[in-house]
């Protein structure tokens, strides 16, 4: 058992556990941040998506003793700021969102892509995206959707 | 077109889903939830001597058939009743259920489940279509271990036959597919405060889970009630599949007296779910000396797997499918589904539709490849057209727009340009798929079997309730039946309120499937809130009722002998793909994805749109990447690293357009596109790939290593 400090959603939590539980756990279970999903365990499919420092990482795969002092941004917590909003709007008329599953771990590396790239081209959104796995869309929409955020939400990233 | 219903509006779950705030039943809190762990066959086909489950800990349970209450069966109650909840005496399959740990721990099941000895008695298991043919073992199931054996005769095709100039003979074959639905299979189930049995899942069918928990556990239905959940996606995987594990959690949740959760990681998921069924479709044609098609002789056999469930049915639509859009005048079909002792086949977006169009498309590609004519002229020489017959004598009532179709893909493609331009064998190619569907149950299935009903209440508040029991599951029902009801209505779209289905407030329409929930329930909704609009100001509560009854003018379907009108109507589609390859890996890239489609009408074309788009990947998936093998029963890819769908950057844009048809019987002229969008591409796919190899591809998919063979064979 350890005590692991850390932030989620710019909200602080000290939490008793064992240092190998895996991340995605321990917002699923104990914080009740049930938009991170789980579609694989394994790192593949990038529905457990979440920001860690600002960089998008599978939270299967990180142990909770790796994120002591870190700041954790989650679908629960992006959804809030207008970078998000523009996100989701840009999603919902885009038609990018079928099923859902994947979606929300999509937003967070829409995100993630755009603090660092704010108007990539197709093929950078596409290679940003790689590590999100859809079964629903065939992609196109959802890639609609990231170029429509970056053009609507121009100047907030 | 009607441009006011196809207009697209906002997806009414597109926030909620985005923002991670959409319950799916693995994020709904249940008070003091215990897990279930499945207790599986390691065995493919063995007798069972005894089961030594250990000491279990405080709070800890062991379930099993010895559980079922009296008056219930160990059977789950879906097309067929041959699955049992829990193995009987015997398995069939490895991961089949033996029993069901449950507690509060998942860990700590885990441990246990590793600790259940089970003695048993190998037989010798079937593993092929071919070692099921030949009753290696003897036989698993009847006499001759098919499931079903159909015939079907068109003209005379014996006839045909002697005056034949020439007899080509062809065999192709399609590999399992897995669904991959982002969200893995769940179900809760618990005793309610009313004392009723209640079942929280993931799925299609909720009146299915109903119907299969109430006969498990030898209580009324009306005792057992049903929620669905948000869906996360579901391609058939979620049909009858969630029968399969309700019933056995639903004798632990009775007997415990608790909520129990059973939730699969992606492993389990892969490892014991059905799959697609594996095809293997034998063609004999007859020419005459022109090279025209006189009849075929056509012998389609499914794996099955350990038990029928449906798949009686998957070889219906397998054998409906295999003339596809081609009215070829003598022909004769046999159709088989053979017990395996590999996991169960079921469902999958197309059920036998993909297996049987994929084995026509190839085998016209390689008649035109034979007799050196253009496929496409070939093709066209046989089109359907409306009064046409079809293999079971039915006639096809609609006009056929495939004409169209073909003039509009090739415009937007350039097929038949690209067609000269490139040379066969240059590493380049393009290649056409023509395909249909027909919209909703097989046969007489609507009528006979489902029944549906639609009900639509005006509400104090000037809303109204929708009352349907199918289901979102990323389809987009939730906007395109609201715009259904509000359209007739004329009243805004967020006006018409329509839940997850819940068993106990919804009436049966039937289970979400077939392309039937807009081309059948969706007739309903339109006939419904009709109805209701009529009578809107005869008081502050309106509530109407709407039942399916066939569409007039149909041929009668007989069900002994498969002959009739199979469907009222068909969607019609056309793909063209373009490819490179490697000279010296065989690796392919997709160049270009063009589609058009008839679907009717779009209720909306963004949702018609995001269809196709998710079906031609998802099709492209099983044409090329998903390769899925199985060794002595066990899936050799088990993950989503080995099992592997495309991404973001294994395919282009696609390009698609709509042909509007309008189709009387559909509400605002539409027909069914869910399954229609899925069963072209692979074909389109292996053609443009034998055109760039210059070989015949003869199976899917079509990996860099299947291409190595078709090469080193010489161009067979």
């Amino acid at each position: 058992m350890a005590t692991i400090n850390f932030s989620v959603n710019g909200t602080s939590h000290a939490i008793d556990t064992d240092p190998l539980r895996r991340l995605l756990d321990i917002l699923r279970e104990d914080l009740k941040l049930t938009g991170v999903k789980e579609g694989c365990g394994e790192g593949e499919c990038g529905a457990c998506s979440v920001l860690k420092n600002g960089i998008l990482v599978n939270s299967c795969m990180i142990p909770i003793g790796t994120c002591e002092g870190t700041e954790i941004i989650t679908p629960e917590g992006l959804r809030e700021t207008v970078q998000g909003k523009a996100i989701i709007d840009a999603y919902g008329e885009s038609g990018a969102v079928q099923c859902g599953f994947c979606t929300p771990g999509m937003m967070m590396a829409t995100e993630a892509l755009l603090r660092k790239n704010p108007s990539p081209s197709e093929g950078e959104a596409r290679e940003a995206l790689s590590g999100n796995l859809c079964r629903c869309t065939g992609y196109d929409m959802i890639i609609d959707g990231v170029l429509k955020a970056a053009e609507r939400g121009k100047g907030l990233w | 077109m009607n441009k006011k219903i196809s207009t697209s509006i906002k997806r009414v779950d597109a926030g909620i889903k985005t923002g991670g705030a959409a319950r799916y039943i693995g994020d709904i809190p249940f008070d003091g939830l215990l897990y279930g762990k499945i207790v599986r066959s390691s065995r493919a086909r063995a007798t069972i001597k005894s089961v030594s489950v250990p000491a279990l800990p405080e709070g800890y349970y062991y379930i099993d058939a010895k559980d079922i209450p009296s008056g219930g069966r160990n059977r789950i109650e879906m097309i067929k009743d041959d699955w049992p909840v829990f193995a009987d005496e015997q398995v069939r399959f490895i991961g089949e259920t033996l029993g069901l740990l449950v507690g509060p721990d998942r860990k700590e099941l885990n441990r246990l489940r590793d600790e259940v000895q089970v003695e048993y008695e190998d037989l010798t298991p079937v593993f092929s279509i071919e070692e099921s043919e030949a009753l290696k073992g003897g036989p698993i199931h009847g006499e001759d271990n098919t499931y079903a054996d159909y015939r079907l005769k068109k003209g005379d095709p014996d006839a045909a036959f002697a005056k034949a100039a020439r007899v080509i003979e062809d065999t192709v074959r399609t590999g399992f597919q897995e669904h991959i639905y982002m969200e893995p299979q769940g179900v809760v189930a618990r005793t309610e405060d009313d004392g009723k049995l209640g079942i929280f899942f993931s799925g299609q069918c909720p009146f299915y889970v109903r119907h299969a928990v109430s006969a498990t556990m030898g209580v009324p239905e009306d005792q057992v009630r049903v929620q669905q959940a948000v869906t996360g996606g579901a391609f058939g995987g979620k049909e009858h599949y969630p029968d399969v594990i309700s019933t056995p959690l639903a004798v632990a949740a009775r007997k415990i007296g608790k909520p129990i959760g059973l939730f699969f990681d992606r492993v389990e998921d892969i490892s014991f779910t059905p799959k697609r069924h594996p095809s293997v479709t034998r063609f004999k044609t007859a020419l005459d000396e022109e090279g025209n098609i006189l009849g075929m002789d056509i012998d389609v056999r499914i794996d099955a797997g350990a038990y029928e469930s449906c798949s009686m049915v998957v070889l219906q639509r397998a054998i409906f499918s295999v003339n596809s859009v081609y009215n070829i005048p003598n022909v004769k079909i046999r159709g088989r589904a053979f017990a395996t002792n590999n996991v169960p086949s079921d469902a999958y977006r197309g059920f036998g539709a993909p297996q049987g169009l994929f084995a026509i498309e190839a085998h016209m590609s390689h008649l035109a490849r034979a007799i050196k004519v253009d496929e496409l002229k070939l093709k066209q020489q046989y089109l359907l057209k409306q009064g046409d017959v079809t293999v079971t004598n039915g006639r096809i009532h609609e006009e056929v727009k495939l004409p169209e179709i073909i003039q509009r893909i090739d415009e937007m493609s350039g097929y038949s340009k690209k067609l000269k331009e490139y040379t066969p064998g240059s590493w380049k190619g393009v290649g056409v798929s023509l395909f249909n569907h027909g919209s909703g149950f097989t046969g007489n299935g609507e009528q006979e079997i489902i029944k549906g009903v639609v009900k639509m209440r005006k509400r104090a508040d000037g809303l109204v309730d929708l009352l349907v029991s199918n289901v979102e599951m990323g389809q987009g029902l939730q906007t395109t039946f609201r715009k259904i009801a509000a359209m007739v209505l004329e009243l805004p779209v967020d006006s018409v309120v329509y839940n997850d289905p819940n068993t106990d407030l919804v009436p049966d329409s039937g289970p979400t499937c077939a392309s039937r929930s807009i081309a059948v329930v969706g007739y309903l909704v339109q006939e419904a809130a009709k109805k209701l609009k009529d009578r809107w100001k005869e008081s502050d509560i309106v509530e109407v009722r709407q039942q399916y009854e066939p569409p007039e003018g149909l041929i009668p379907w007989d069900q002994a002998n498969l002959q009739g009108d199979a469907y009222p109507s068909y969607g019609w589609g056309a793909n063209v793909i373009e490819v490179e390859v490697d000279p010296l890996t065989y690796e392919v890239t997709t160049k270009g994805i063009w589609a058009v489609h008839d679907v009717g009408v779009a209720i909306d074309e963004k949702v018609v749109e995001g269809q196709v788009d998710g079906g031609i990947i998802q099709a492209l998936g099983y044409g090329s990447l998903e390769k899925l093998e199985v060794k002595e029963g066990r899936f050799q890819q088990k993950t989503m690293a080995d099992y592997t769908i495309p991404t973001t950057m294994d395919f282009p844009k696609i390009k698609s357009a709509l042909v509007d048809n309008p189709y009387e019987y559909g509400p605002f002229g539409a027909k069914g596109a869910g399954e229609l969008v899925f069963d072209g591409a692979a074909a389109a796919f292996a053609d443009a790939v034998q055109m760039a190899i210059n070989g015949d591809v003869k199976q899917i998919p079509v990996t860099p290593e299947y291409i190595m063979e078709v090469r080193e064979d010489g161009n067979n």
